[in-house]
Order: structure tokens, then C-alpha cells, then sequence
């Protein structure tokens, strides 16, 4: 019946478990919720880029008629944040203001018309601090640092590794290459803005619905903040409307409706407009990078020094994370014998950077597959071939201890190649007209918890129904990415059944297992590992009970099309449901478990936790673009891209993530910028965000976005639900460094920074008219006051892993000792 | 705590609309400066038409008055007395459904499912004008629609596909609501 991989549901084009209710609107989003009495929230926010409040008068706010409660920073005394190392914000600002858009009042009234009056009856007074508006302001000494545990001046974290003696390697090296680049930030713009709404029970429980990609780290914030048990705290992640990393940080407005409906003992919801979400922000950290490159002349790298300064905004958020992802991924995709990082982010007046699909990695990608177009051009080399002759291997350490599984590189650069006509069209096509290629890889699911636990990353449990039903409870959130789909294809192609007899029920903290959330594309691994392990119990105990029954050894049957029958003589068994009356009879109430922890980091070094993932994704992509000189109007013709994702669970699906990637890579690279500006100096001279609306702020419509060749690799990685790797993440990366090459390849400018834009490529043009360099993008890197560097030795120089020295880490002779933990 | 609802400022008091929404006549009484789209989400509580942008920019917001693909979000409920208003809610018909929804539904057209409702309602717009589309003729009808997931290829194939289903005639198989 079942040959070993003729699977009847993986790997299959299959409509997704949750399509239909969303092409009838029928799918219920946190701002649909509408409950009988409920009130609604409105929040007021700085309009001052930094500022100490002196007093907060909410007395003529509370009068309003139809307003329920007015609440201050005083109502939150305590802090929180998403990682242990920063718990640096407060539901509502008590004492300081650090961005314009910071919350600092919330009016809870009978509908949103009138909170919103009301917001402009309270009276702030702010004594206005110095702002700190780009990166080298924020490398200057002050005494009103943003954040108390800043490092010094306003650096919130440096952080600095050496994996072997890199200046040794540069200088063995033929050439040297040595290339600054900027990325500017970009936000997510999902299209569903933020919303919750929070319900007290009678009994003094809470119950918040919330769109938010990780119910169980608003679970631990709402503890932490309302000082509750959090077992009288439900968090139920209603399905996202778009998150791409965008809803991954516990929110200001989710703890405050919980706690006015607590105080009111009445639902009370809030919807953020557009505007605010750009002030919730999280997403891409500008990056200034400087990236120093040794190679042979025969096309060997001997070694890498990578340095970057990430702009961090005004709050930590995942920042000492995000910092470390702008160097750890590094050595994955090509043999690097030695690497050495110095990372630093900042604190500035802005709205706070997190992490955004890619986390931190895109930044480093673009600065790397930029820089070795440079080298394979000046060795002469096809810029495919000199990637083929370095591409690392499969089942091997990287000189920073990475364990790499599975690895399709190789393959990922040839598909592309071919796909493309790529030797027929690099250097070839008539000026105008270019072809640029760029590769990357990316992790699946971080190896380390935000919060250092020993316990599971992922539980699934399964209930067993008489009436065949089979209902799969997971933490795991659907953000449109398919995660329901995955969880209940893997269920059904190991019980044999089909997808509509089984229910899933995720992203509820009452109901479902802990998992810890739909970031650093994990959750189809670690989700689908335990799915399989609990989908794998409880078909033992079927399997017990019906060989029983049928009097024949348990490895005799086999589950397929809703039976469980003898593999040899087929027509003897019964179907599933009859098979789960069966155990029912033999073991009583049905239920299974399972569920996953990723291995062990191998490296032992402090801050080896971040990077480390159970097997890494491999992407190559080719951009063929057309560029018009005299307008500098960037057209790209068409993308090719390959990725190395192990297995397609649902092919339809993989395919949406691949090219939803290679979309939002796009737009990063020509158009969006999430960038700030000064107000004019007899309004208030503020630093405000620029485009805080979808009118100023650009992204692709369907006129702009080309057609997309998608060619999915898969050879299958153990450590993945039947072989499969991540696939939403990964595939961004290679996209806007890709275009930066094929815009050198049309017309011979290097736009050294993002985004590319018209007016950029025109410069460039010109300087090449005169003459000069046709290069845009930053000079210098700033001057850092770097700390030690940890020294761990490669693999293959004898090292164990373990760091060689233990460099204090640099701080202000004021600074008390705030953050015990290295990192998490 | 004031006497919460009594309205001390001169807040215009309600007016009384008869609105044609997904062939029903339906009565509301609402503020009058409410826009279509807060009438019909809050109001009427068809929460499938959806908002992102509160400036006529995303296109979350389209449904379709006299079969037209219209922003709900620019246009105020008093202007739609004597309409025929569509939401995405009244797509399928006496639980088929449409050519449109199948396809999304196959081909990945529809992935978190924010942009999905207004989506539909621009390509049944262009559909029920321009039965057999190309290419450049779906991007230009949907190009008002933003969609942040699929990088729109999915949704394209899915128009296409729906036309060459509509175009057989064939019903589309099994598409039944559940």
C-alpha cells in the first residue's frame, strides 16, 4: 500500500487547512473581536524625541463624559522586555520619553471617538533632554545616557570574537579586500495593524486576545508587569494579519488593556492606527558595516574581519540578539579557515529596531555578497564559479563552532545558473541590461531559548475521539506563514488520515502546550518534530490494541486512507475511527505528547548560544535587472531563486514563503525606509519619523513585483519533520545584494548602500562621467572603543569550543552591575 | 465617574440609514460621520472587510458598490443609501463558492488572509467587466490592493486560473462552503 516514500499527504499541493475561512472573511482577527460591554482604548504618545515628564495633570481627561479610566506610568511600576538582559520598558513612561510616538497615557472610554477626545485633555510637562539622533551622537560621551545600563555614552552593547588570528590570515592573503556598506532600516508593514482586547473573569483572572506571533512571551511579561500568577493569565494569539518578527515583542497596548479591564471588570479593546504601528516598529536595524576579506589568488579566502553598528532606536527589544546575528551566520555559506567580529548597536531617540525577517543576517549578507562580486572580478573569475569552488560542505563545524547538517548550496548556485542562462548573460547583456547573483543561508529556529529554561521548546498534544476526530493542541501561532498547515499535515500523514478529521487549536495559554513562538523560523522544525512524536504515540497505542484484535504482530499493520489494515493481506483491518473505538476499549481516554529540544549548542564560549540552529536553510538567487540611465529607474525583469528547504511539506506554501521573501527583499532594496527627520525649528526642531503612513511609506505593488522562478532543492534533513528545513526567512537574503550586482553588471556604478534608488544609480553615473569612482555609499567606518575580542581557536586548529581568554566587558567606571547575564 | 452617557457637547445625533449590503436590506442608526467601512465592520459586525491604513492607501478596505471595487474607508454611509453593496462576506452564493475563492484557495492566493477580502473584491470587479484578462490588465486592477506576504504571483495565478474555470464553465469542483 505505502511504498517507503510515497507519502499521501506530505509533499503534496494541498489547499491549506485554514484557506477557506479566510477567502469567506470568516477568519476572526483581534480587532473583529466585539464582546457585550466592551470599552475601548486609546493611547496618548510623546510628541518629544527625549524627555524627562514632570507631571501628568489627567483630571479634565477623566471628566470627559464617557470616559471610563485614564491611566499613567504610575499604574506600571515595573518593567519588562523581551530578552532577561534589557527588561528597559514600561507599559506606560513614568519618568522619561525616549522617541516621539513612546506611550505615556491611556484613556479607556465607551468608544474610540471619544478616548481619542479625550487624549487631548491631559496636561504633560516635559523638561526636554538632549536628542540623540544618529549613530556617532550616540558613540559621544553624556551623562543622560537613554538607558541607565547602556555600556557607556549611549552604547547599549559591543560585542567582539575572534575565531582563529584573522590579521595573520589577511596578511597571508594575495589580496586584501576592504569595504564599508550601509543598510538602511525598514520596517514589516504588516497589513493588520496591531490589536487586543482584554477580558477579566469574575474571579480576577485575565484573558487577553492579541495579535501577536509569541503568546507565551506576553504571557511571561503580562505575569511579570500585572504581579500575577500566571496561571490566572490566558494569552490567546489571535491569527496575524502579517508578522514577519513585527509582533514578537510583548507591546505596551496589550499590557495596558489587560490591565483596565481588570480595574473595570469590562473587555476593553484598542486597534493601533498605521502611525502607531510604525512607532511599535521592531524591524530592521540600519546597519553600517565594514567587512576586511583575504583571498588567494586561485579564489581561497583565508580569512574574514567583519565589523558592524547597528542603530538600535530607543529601546532594547531583541537588540544584544539582533547585534550578534549581524556576524554569526557569516561563515555558513563559504570555508572561512578564520573570522573575527566587533558588533556594536546603539541607542538613539527613534522608534526601537528588532528583529525583522532575517533578523540581523540580511545586513552582513549584503555587504558579503557584494564584496566577493568585487573579488571575483578583480581574479577574473565567473562570480558563480568562485562561489562553487568555496561553498562549505555539508556535515561540517564553521570556524565559530556552527553545526551545518544538510547543505545544498552547491546545487542552490547550479539550478540558478542554469535557470537563468546566467554565462550567457553576466558581462554579456547590452549596457542598461544585467544579471547579478548573491547567496545566503539562514538558521531554522534559534538553538537557544530567549530565557535560559531546560524545558521543551515545542510540546504537541493529541486527543483521541471516539468519533475519530483527532484534535492536535500546540502554542505554536499561525501568522500566515502555514504553521496550522504543517502541524496537521504531519499528523495526518503519520495517522494515515486526512487533513479535515483533524482539528488543530494553537496559540492559547490555557489550552495548548508551551511552544515559544513563530520567530527565527522554527516552528515548522521544532512544531513539527514534536508532532510527529506525539502523532507517533498515539498511533503505538492504536496499533496495540487493533493487533491485538486482529490477533496479528503490531509491525503487520499499516495506516493509510483512514484505515488501519495487515500490510500483507490489506483487507483485513478496520477504518482509523473503528481502530480509536478499539484502543479506547484497550487503554481507556485517549490522549498523546510530544515534543522537542534542539541539541545542544557544540561551542562552550560565552554568547556561543546565539547561532546555533538544528540544520541551516541554503538560498542562491539571480536578479536580472534593466536600468535606465537617464532616469536611474531600476526595473527588475525577473528573479530566479533557489533554496535548499530539505522537504516541501506543502509545495503551494513553500512557494508563497519563497516568493514573499524574494518580495519583501525587493523592497528593501529599492524603496522602503523607515528613517527619521527634524521638524522645523519654530515648530519644535523634534526628531519625528519621516513617512509614519502607507502613503509616504513605499513598498511594492503588483505593478512593481517581477516574475518570480522558484526551484525548491530538497534533499531531506534528519533533524527536520521528515526532512524539512525553513523556508520563510532564508530566501530574502540573497535578493537585494543579487540586485546591487546586476545594477554594477548593466551599468558599472556600485550603490554601496541601500536603498537603490533613481537618484543614487544617476549620481554614480555621473561621478563614472568624470571621471571619479562611481560608487555610492559610506566612506569610513566610525571609530569604536572595542573591548577585548574573545578568543576561541577553529575547529581545525585544535580548538574544543571554549574561549582561549575572559575579557571583562567594557564599561563606565559608573556603571553598577546591572545585567548578570552574558546573554541569553 | 461623570454620568457616562449623556453627551454634554453638541455631538450630531444619529441618522438612520437602509443600506443594501449582500442583497439584504439591513437598518442601521449611526453618527453620520461613519464611514462605510465602520458601518459595516462595527455596525453591522461584517468584520471581513478589513483596515490598514486609515488613508485609502492599502486597499484592505474594498468592496464593491454597483459592482464596482470601491474603498469603504473614503466613502461615508450616508452615500450609500439606494447602492448594492458587496462584501466579501456575500462572495459565495447560497454556499458555492465563487471561481475566485477556489482559486485563492488552491493556488496560495491568500496566506495570512488580511489583504485577502479586498483582493477578492477587486478581481470579482475585474472579472464580472473583463471575463478573460491578461496579465497586465490583473496587475492594473489589483495594483490599489497591497498584499504583504505572497509578493502577489500566487494571487495572479489564482485570477488567471478562476478566469480559464469561469471561461469552461464548468462549475468549479467540490466548492462547496463547508
Amino acid at each position: 500500500m505505502t511504498g517507503a516514500n510515497r507519502f499521501s499527504v506530505i509533499g503534496k499541493r494541498r489547499v491549506r487547512v485554514d484557506a477557506l475561512s479566510k477567502i469567506t472573511g470568516q477568519t476572526q482577527f483581534a480587532d473583529d473581536i466585539v464582546l457585550p460591554r466592551m470599552l475601548f482604548c486609546k493611547l496618548l504618545r510623546s510628541s518629544l524625541p527625549h524627555a524627562e515628564i514632570e507631571s501628568v495633570d489627567v483630571s479634565a481627561a477623566r471628566d470627559y463624559p464617557g470616559v471610563y479610566l485614564v491611566l499613567t506610568g504610575q499604574d506600571f511600576p515595573v518593567e519588562y522586555g523581551i530578552l532577561p538582559v534589557s527588561q528597559d520598558e514600561r507599559p506606560l513612561c513614568r519618568d522619561k520619553v525616549l522617541f516621539v510616538g513612546d506611550p505615556v497615557a491611556a484613556v479607556i472610554a465607551r468608544d474610540e471617538q471619544t478616548a481619542g477626545e479625550a487624549l487631548g485633555l491631559i496636561d504633560i510637562r516635559y523638561r526636554p533632554l538632549p536628542t540623540i539622533a544618529t549613530v556617532r551622537e550616540a558613540l559621544l560621551p553624556t551623562d543622560t545616557p537613554l538607558q541607565e545600563y547602556a555600556e557607556e555614552a549611549n552604547i547599549h552593547r559591543r560585542l567582539a570574537y575572534s575565531f582563529g588570528d584573522v590579521e595573520a590570515a589577511l596578511k597571508e592573503a594575495d589580496y586584501v579586500f576592504d569595504d564599508t556598506f550601509f543598510y538602511e532600516g525598514s520596517t514589516h508593514l504588516a497589513l493588520e495593524q496591531h490589536a487586543a482586547v482584554g477580558v477579566a473573569d469574575p474571579d480576577g483572572r485575565v484573558t487577553l486576545w492579541s495579535s501577536t506571533q509569541c503568546p507565551h512571551y506576553v504571557h511571561r511579561a503580562m505575569a511579570k508587569t500585572l504581579e500575577m500568577p500566571a496561571a490566572h493569565i490566558r494569552v490567546i494569539a489571535c491569527p496575524n494579519g502579517g508578522g514577519f518578527g513585527g509582533k514578537t515583542d510583548p507591546f505596551n497596548h496589550e499590557i495596558v488593556v489587560a490591565k483596565a479591564s481588570l480595574m473595570l471588570g469590562r473587555p476593553v479593546k484598542i486597534c493601533l492606527t498605521r502611525e502607531e504601528v510604525f512607532y511599535c516598529h521592531r524591524g530592521r536595524h540600519p546597519v553600517t558595516m565594514r567587512l576586511r576579506t583575504g583571498v588567494t589568488r586561485d579564489g581561497k579566502l583565508t580569512g574574514m574581519h567583519l565589523q558592524t553598528l547597528l542603530d538600535g532606536g530607543a529601546y532594547g527589544s531583541y537588540g544584544v540578539a539582533s547585534t550578534f546575528y549581524t556576524a554569526v551566520l557569516q561563515p555558513l555559506t563559504y570555508h572561512l579557515p578564520r573570522y573575527s567580529y566587533q558588533a556594536c548597536r546603539v541607542f538613539t531617540n527613534k522608534p526601537p529596531c528588532g528583529p525583522k525577517r532575517g533578523h540581523g543576517t540580511p545586513q552582513p549578507r549584503f555587504g558579503q555578497e557584494i564584496q566577493l562580486d568585487k573579488i571575483a572580478e578583480k581574479l577574473q573569475l565567473d562570480p558563480a564559479e568562485f562561489r562553487l569552488g568555496i561553498v562549505e560542505k555539508p556535515n561540517t563545524l564553521t570556524a565559530n563552532y556552527l553545526k551545518i547538517g544538510t547543505n545544498g548550496l552547491k546545487q542552490c548556485i547550479e539550478r540558478v545558473v542554469t535557470r537563468s542562462d546566467w554565462k550567457n548573460k553576466h558581462r554579456k547583456l547590452p549596457t542598461g541590461q544585467g544579471v547579478g547573483l548573491a547567496c545566503s543561508a539562514y538558521m531554522t529556529g534559534a538553538g537557544t531559548a530567549i530565557y535560559w529554561n531546560k524545558m521543551p521548546h515545542s510540546g504537541v498534544q493529541i486527543k483521541l475521539d471516539r468519533s475519530g476526530l483527532i484534535t492536535v493542541y500546540c502554542g505554536a501561532t499561525e501568522a500566515g506563514q502555514g504553521s496550522d498547515d504543517v502541524l496537521v499535515g504531519l499528523v495526518a500523514e503519520v495517522l494515515g488520515i486526512e487533513p479535515i478529521d483533524i482539528k488543530c487549536v494553537t496559540g492559547d495559554t490555557d489550552l495548548t502546550p508551551v511552544d515559544l513562538g513563530s520567530y527565527s523560523s522554527r516552528v515548522t522544525l521544532m512544531m513539527g518534530n514534536a508532532a510527529i512524536q506525539a502523532a507517533g504515540r498515539a498511533r503505538d497505542l492504536i496499533a496495540g490494541a487493533v493487533a491485538e484484535r486482529l490477533e496479528i504482530p503490531v509491525d503487520h499493520l499499516g495506516f493509510a486512507e483512514g484505515r488501519v489494515f495487515d500490510v500483507g493481506d490489506p483487507s483485513t483491518g478496520m477504518t482509523f475511527c473503528e481502530a480509536v473505538i478499539c484502543a479506547e476499549e484497550k487503554h481507556g481516554t485517549l490522549v498523546s505528547t510530544g515534543s522537542y529540544a534542539p541539541p545542544k549548542a557544540v561551542a562552550k564560549f560565552p554568547g556561543a548560544g546565539v547561532g546555533p540552529s538544528p540544520t541551516y536553510s541554503f538560498s542562491a538567487a539571480v536578479v536580472e535587472v534593466e536600468v535606465d540611465t537617464e532616469t536611474g529607474i531600476i526595473e527588475i525583469s525577473c528573479v530566479t531563486i533557489a533554496h535548499d528547504i530539505g522537504r516541501a511539506l506543502n509545495p503551494v506554501l513553500a512557494e508563497g514563503q519563497i516568493i514573499g521573501s524574494v518580495y519583501m527583499g525587493i523592497g528593501e532594496a529599492l524603496m522602503e525606509e523607515h528613517t527619521t527627520r527634524r521638524l522645523a525649528p519654530r515648530l519644535s526642531d523634534a526628531l519625528v519619523h519621516r513617512n509614519p503612513s502607507m502613503l509616504d511609506y513605499k513598498s511594492l505593488t503588483m505593478h512593481d513585483m517581477p516574475q518570480v522562478h522558484v526551484e525548491i532543492i530538497e534533499n531531506p534533513d534528519p533533524n527536520g519533520p521528515f526532512g524539512a528545513k525553513e523556508a520563510g526567512q532564508g530566501p530574502l537574503l540573497p535578493i537585494m545584494p543579487a540586485i546591487a550586482n546586476a545594477v554594477y553588471d548593466a551599468v558599472g556604478v556600485r550603490i554601496d548602500e541601500l536603498p537603490i534608488t533613481p537618484e543614487k544609480v544617476l549620481k554614480a553615473l555621473n561621478l563614472k562621467a568624470s571621471g571619479r569612482e562611481p560608487r555610492i555609499g559610506p566612506k569610513r567606518f566610525p571609530e569604536i572603543d572595542w573591548p577585548e575580542s574573545v578568543f576561541v581557536l577553529p575547529p581545525w586548529e585544535g580548538g574544543d569550543g571554549t574561549a582561549s581568554n575572559k575579557p571583562e566587558r567594557k564599561r563606565a567606571a559608573k556603571m553598577h552591575n546591572m545585567d548578570k547575564v552574558a546573554t541569553s | 465617574m461623570t454620568e457616562a452617557n449623556k453627551i454634554t457637547r453638541n455631538r450630531p445625533g444619529n441618522v438612520h440609514l437602509s443600506l443594501n449590503v449582500n442583497g439584504e436590506n439591513l437598518q442601521v442608526s449611526v453618527a453620520p460621520y461613519k464611514t462605510l467601512l465602520e458601518v459595516l465592520r462595527e455596525d453591522l459586525v461584517l468584520t471581513g472587510t478589513k483596515h490598514g491604513c486609515e488613508l485609502g492607501e492599502c486597499g484592505t478596505c474594498t468592496v464593491l458598490v454597483n459592482g464596482q471595487a470601491v474603498l469603504s474607508c473614503l466613502l461615508l454611509a450616508l452615500e450609500c443609501e439606494d447602492v448594492e453593496i458587496e462584501t466579501i462576506e456575500g462572495m459565495a452564493k447560497d454556499r458555492k463558492l465563487h471561481p475566485l475563492q477556489q482559486a485563492f484557495a488552491e493556488h496560495g492566493g491568500s496566506q495570512c488572509g488580511y489583504c485577502t477580502g479586498g483582493m477578492l473584491m477587486s478581481a470579482k470587479a475585474l472579472l464580472d467587466s473583463q471575463p478573460q484578462p491578461d496579465g497586465a490588465q490583473i496587475r492594473e486592477a489589483l495594483s490599489g490592493n497591497l498584499c504583504r506576504c505572497t509578493g502577489y504571483q500566487q494571487i495572479i495565478d489564482s485570477v488567471k486560473a478562476a478566469a480559464a474555470t469561469m471561461r469552461d464553465g464548468a462549475t468549479s469542483p467540490g466548492g462547496d462552503t463547508p
